[in-house]
C-alpha cells in the first residue's frame, strides 16, 4: 500500500516494519512526530523521557536487554545525549540501537545550526541520511542491520525538509522477533578503563569494516552520466541537484555518510572532470575528499549558512533562471510567531516588563516574550541555561534585580539541577517556573509534571513545590498569572527577600483541549481614551482601530488580563 | 509531464495544514508523485505558514522557489503578496481577502498595506480574490475557509469534480463532511 507520509513518520513506519520495540525520546522540532507516530503502533513501548541523555541511555539498556531499540531528539538534544553517545559506541549492542537525530538547517525553531554528522565522526558511529520519506523507512530497517552485524549503535541523520515534507512510501508488514538473549559480558558492557582499553581498538577496527561495507552497500548510489561533472551529494540536498539537472551530470548520493568510503569516492572522482561537493551546513564530505587526496570543490561555490534549495544550486552553477521579471513588489510587514491570545505566560511577562527585571530565560514558547512589545527577556541558550545562569549571573555580584524563567517541561529536562546548584551553592537567586502543563513549542507533548504518560494514560506526577522545597529552597510560591497583582506581590517580594526562591507561575495553556476560553471580552467605544495602556501586553487579540482599541472575538479567549490594566473600565 | 507547483500560505491555526493534507490525497489517488513541505514549530503561534504541495512525474525539490509556482492559495492578504514572487509568470493567486493584522501592525510600527491587492494588479499579477470567511460562514463553519479555497484552486485544476468531493470524505471527519462540502462548493461558483 502506498500513502503520503512526512519523513517522520516513514520513519517511525520503518522502525516498526523492523521490529523495533522500545523507543525513547525528548521532543524537539524538528524530530518530534518520529515518536509521536510511533508510539500510535501497540506493539512498540513509547515514551516521552526527561532529556535526551535519560532517552538514549534507556534505549541502551533496551538494547542490552537484547530489544531493538530507538531513540529521537533534534540536534542540540544530542549535545544532552553525548555523554552515553561515545560510551555506546564503544559498548556497541544486544539488539539494535538507532538514533534518530534531526538536524534544522535554516534555523526554523532551533537556536544554532549544528551538524550532526561531526558527532557521528567524533564518537566513531555510522550515520545514515534519508533524502525522502521512503528512504527513511528504509533506512531504519537497514540502520538495525548494521547495528547489529557491525555490534554498533547508529545514527540516522534527518534535516527539517526530509523530516516534515511528504513523500509517497511503500508500506510492508513488521517482522516480530524475539529478544537477543542476553549474556553478561563485562568486557563489553562494563566500560572501565581495563575494558575500555579493549573495546578502543575494536571501535578503529570496526570503522574500517563498515568503510568497506560503505563501498558496496546499496545506500550509496553511483548515477553515470555525462562526466565532465560529478557531483557527490546527500540528503535534500540530492534533491535539489537532481531538480536543476535532472539525469544530466554524474551524481554520487550518499547514503551512508559516515563513515565514507575511500574507494567509492575516488573510483567516482577518476571518472568525473569536475568534482564538486553538494553539502548543507559543515563540508563534511569536502574536507573528507581533501584528505584522501582529491580536487575537490564545495564551499567555495556554498555556504555553510542555512538551508539549501534547488535555486541554491542553480546559482552556484550558474545556471539559474528563477527570476522574476517584476522586482518591485508591495513591502508587506512581517508576521513573526507570537503568543497566543490568553497565553498563561503574557501575565508574567508583563509583570517581569513592568518591573524592569533582567530576566534570564530558556527553551520554549516563552522565548516569544523576548519579542516587541514586551521586550522581556535578557538571554536564551539553551534547556536549562536560564536557572544555572542566573546563579553564575549572582554570583558574579549583578547588582540590580533578575530572575530566570523556565517552563515545567524545560524544568524537568534540565532546570532541576541548576536549581540544585543555587540551593547547594547559596545564591539569592529568583527562579520562576512558567507551569503551563504541557510541552507546549513542541506541539503539547505530556512531561512528568502533566500527570499523564505519551499515550495520554494516566501516570506519576511531580509536585513541582513539594520537588523545590525537598532541593533546598525554603521560599516556593504559587500564582496564576492572569492575576496581574498577586504576579506583581509575588515578583516584587521574592526579588527583595535575601535568600533562594520559586515562583511557580501556574495556568494551563489556553490551546489545551481541556481549558474551556471564556466569552470573549468588548471595549466600551464611549468608555475607551486611547491611553492604549492594554496594548502593552502584545496581545494578538487586541489593535487600534479608528483611534480606539478594539478586540477580536474570534481570538479573544476571555482571560481578563487586559481588563486589568484599563483604568477606565473600558473593557468587559 | 512537467511538475506543478502549489504555494498554500497563511496564517498560523487557519487549517493550511488540512488544505495540503486533502490537496495531497487526491494528487495520489490521481497517480502523481507528490511532495508536500510544510515548516512546523514556531509558526503554528500566530506566524507566516507556508506549504508547498508538488505534483508531476517525478518530483524532487520539496521546496518552491521564485518564479516557480503555477498557484499560490493564500488564507490572507498579506500573505498572498509577501509569496507573489515565487508566481510564475503565467501563474495564478487566489486569495482570500481577509485581513489579519500582523503584531507590528497591532503594536503600531507597521500600516496594513489595505491596497496591496490593488498594487499587485497593477505589477500584473491579478488576483482571483475571494471572501472566503464569508462563503465559509455561509457553509456553516469559519473555519472551513481552508475548503473554500480548495474548492476555488479546483476550477483550475483538470480534475474532475466528484474527486475532490470523494478526496474530502477521505480527509475530514465525517461528521464534518458535509459542511465543508457545501463550502467546497461555494468556493467552486463563487
Amino acid at each position: 500500500m502506498k500513502k503520503l507520509l512526512i519523513g517522520n513518520e516513514a520513519l517511525a513506519r520503518g522502525l516498526w516494519e523492523a521490529g523495533c520495540s522500545v523507543i525513547s525520546s525528548y521532543p524537539g522540532t524538528p524530530s518530534t512526530e518520529i515518536t509521536e507516530f510511533a508510539a500510535k503502533y501497540d506493539e512498540i513501548y513509547c515514551e516521552w523521557a526527561p532529556n535526551e541523555k535519560v532517552a538514549l541511555e534507556a534505549a541502551f539498556g533496551a538494547s542490552l536487554a537484547g530489544a531493538r531499540s530507538a531513540c529521537a531528539m533534534k540536534h542540540v538534544g544530542l549535545n544532552v545525549a553525548a555523554d552515553p553517545l561515545f560510551t555506546l559506541s564503544y559498548t556497541g549492542v544486544t539488539g539494535g540501537l538507532i538514533i534518530c537525530v534531526a538536524d534544522d538547517p535554516g534555523m526554523h525553531s532551533s537556536q544554532n545550526e549544528q551538524d550532526s554528522r561531526r558527532y557521528a565522526i567524533a564518537s566513531k558511529v555510522p550515520m545514515l541520511e534519508p533524502a525522502d520519506s521512503e528512504e527513511a523507512k528504509e533506512y531504519a530497517k537497514i540502520a538495525f542491520e548494521i547495528s547489529e552485524q557491525f555490534d554498533t549503535p547508529v545514527m540516522i541523520r534527518m534535516c527539517t525538509r526530509i523530516a516534515h515534507s511528504q513523500s509517497i512510501t511503500e508500506l510492508s508488514e513488521r517482522i516480530d522477533r524475539a529478544l537477543t538473549k542476553y549474556e553478561k559480558k563485562p568486557q563489553k558492557y562494563i566500560m572501565m578503563p581495563a575494558y575500555a582499553k579493549l573495546r578502543h581498538p575494536f571501535v578503529e577496527e570496526r570503522t574500517v569494516r563498515i568503510a568497506e561495507y560503505a563501498e558496496t552497500s546499496p545506500l550509496n548510489k553511483v548515477e553515470y552520466a555525462d562526466s565532465s561533472i560529478g557531483i557527490i551529494t546527500s540528503g535534500a540536498s540530492y534533491q535539489y541537484v537532481k531538480e536543476v539537472f535532472g539525469d544530466k551530470y554524474s551524481v554520487l548520493k550518499l547514503g551512508m555518510v559516515n563513515p565514507i568510503s575511500k574507494k567509492l569516492v575516488s573510483d567516482f572522482a577518476s571518472k568525473v572532470d569536475r568534482l564538486i561537493v553538494v553539502e548543507e551546513l559543515d563540508p563534511v564530505i569536502e574536507e573528507f575528499c581533501k584528505c584522501i587526496g582529491l580536487n575537490v570543490e564545495g564551499k567555495s561555490l556554498f555556504s555553510a549558512i542555512g538551508e539549501f534549495s534547488q535555486t541554491t544550486i542553480a546559482k552556484a552553477f550558474g545556471v539559474c533562471e528563477n527570476t522574476s521579471d517584476v522586482k518591485d513588489f508591495p513591502a508587506v510587514p512581517v508576521r513573526p510567531p507570537v503568543m497566543c491570545a490568553g497565553c498563561p505566560h503574557r501575565g508574567m511577562f508583563y509583570t517581569l516588563a513592568k518591573n524592569k527585571i533582567t530576566v534570564l530565560g530558556d527553551i520554549g514558547c516563552y522565548t516569544l516574550g523576548a519579542q516587541a512589545p514586551l521586550n522581556a527577556l535578557d538571554s536564551t541558550l539553551c534547556m536549562g541555561a536560564s536557572v544555572s545562569g542566573l546563579h553564575g549571573f549572582n554570583k558574579a555580584g549583578f547588582d540590580g534585580k533578575c530572575v530566570a524563567v523556565i517552563g515545567d517541561s524545560t524544568f524537568i529536562h534540565s532546570g532541576v539541577t541548576g536549581l540544585i546548584n543555587i540551593a547547594y551553592n547559596a545564591s539569592n537567586s529568583t527562579v520562576i517556573i512558567l507551569d503551563n502543563s504541557i510541552t507546549g513549542m513542541t506541539g503539547h507533548q505530556q512531561n512528568p509534571t502533566t500527570g499523564y504518560n505519551i499515550k495520554g494514560d494516566p501516570a506519576s506526577k511531580i509536585d513541582l513545590e513539594t520537588l523545590c522545597r525537598s532541593i533546598g529552597i525554603n521560599r516556593v510560591r504559587v500564582v496564576d498569572p492572569y492575576d496581574l497583582k498577586a504576579c506583581d506581590t509575588a515578583v516584587k517580594e521574592e526579588t527583595a527577600v535575601d535568600e533562594p526562591s520559586v515562583i511557580i507561575s501556574r495556568r494551563p495553556c489556553v490551546l489545551l483541549k481541556t481549558v474551556k476560553p471564556k466569552a470573549p471580552v468588548k471595549v466600551d467605544p464611549d468608555k475607551c481614551r486611547s491611553c492604549k495602556s492594554c496594548m502593552r501586553l502584545g496581545c494578538p487579540a487586541i489593535s487600534m482601530k479608528n483611534g480606539n482599541a478594539v478586540i477580536d472575538t474570534t481570538l479573544c479567549v476571555g482571560c481578563g488580563v487586559c481588563n486589568q490594566l484599563c483604568a477606565f473600565d473600558a473593557i468587559n | 509531464m512537467k511538475t506543478t507547483n502549489v504555494i498554500i500560505s497563511g496564517v498560523g491555526g487557519q487549517g493550511s495544514l488540512l488544505a495540503s493534507k486533502l490537496l495531497g490525497r487526491l494528487l495520489v489517488d490521481e497517480g502523481y508523485d507528490v511532495k508536500v513541505s510544510e515548516v512546523h514549530g514556531m509558526s503554528q503561534r500566530g506566524g507566516s505558514v507556508i506549504t508547498y504541495v508538488k505534483f508531476g512525474d517525478k518530483v524532487y525539490s520539496p521546496i518552491i522557489c521564485e518564479n516557480e509556482a503555477d498557484f499560490i492559495v493564500s488564507f490572507e492578504k498579506i500573505e498572498a503578496v509577501r509569496w507573489a514572487s515565487c508566481l510564475k509568470k503565467d501563474g495564478k493567486i487566489i486569495v482570500n481577502n481577509q485581513e489579519i493584522d500582523p503584531m507590528p501592525v497591532i503594536t503600531g510600527v507597521a500600516q496594513y498595506p489595505h491596497d496591496a491587492l490593488e498594487e499587485l494588479a497593477e505589477l500584473g499579477i491579478v488576483p482571483d480574490a475571494i471572501d472566503a470567511l464569508s462563503l465559509a460562514n455561509e457553509a456553516g463553519s469559519a473555519k472551513a475557509v481552508n475548503i473554500v479555497l480548495m474548492g476555488r484552486l479546483a476550477k483550475y485544476f483538470d480534475i474532475p469534480y466528484e474527486k475532490w468531493l470523494a478526496a474530502i470524505e477521505n480527509t475530514v471527519a465525517p461528521k464534518f463532511v458535509e459542511m465543508n462540502k457545501k463550502a467546497f462548493a461555494l468556493g467552486y461558483n463563487a
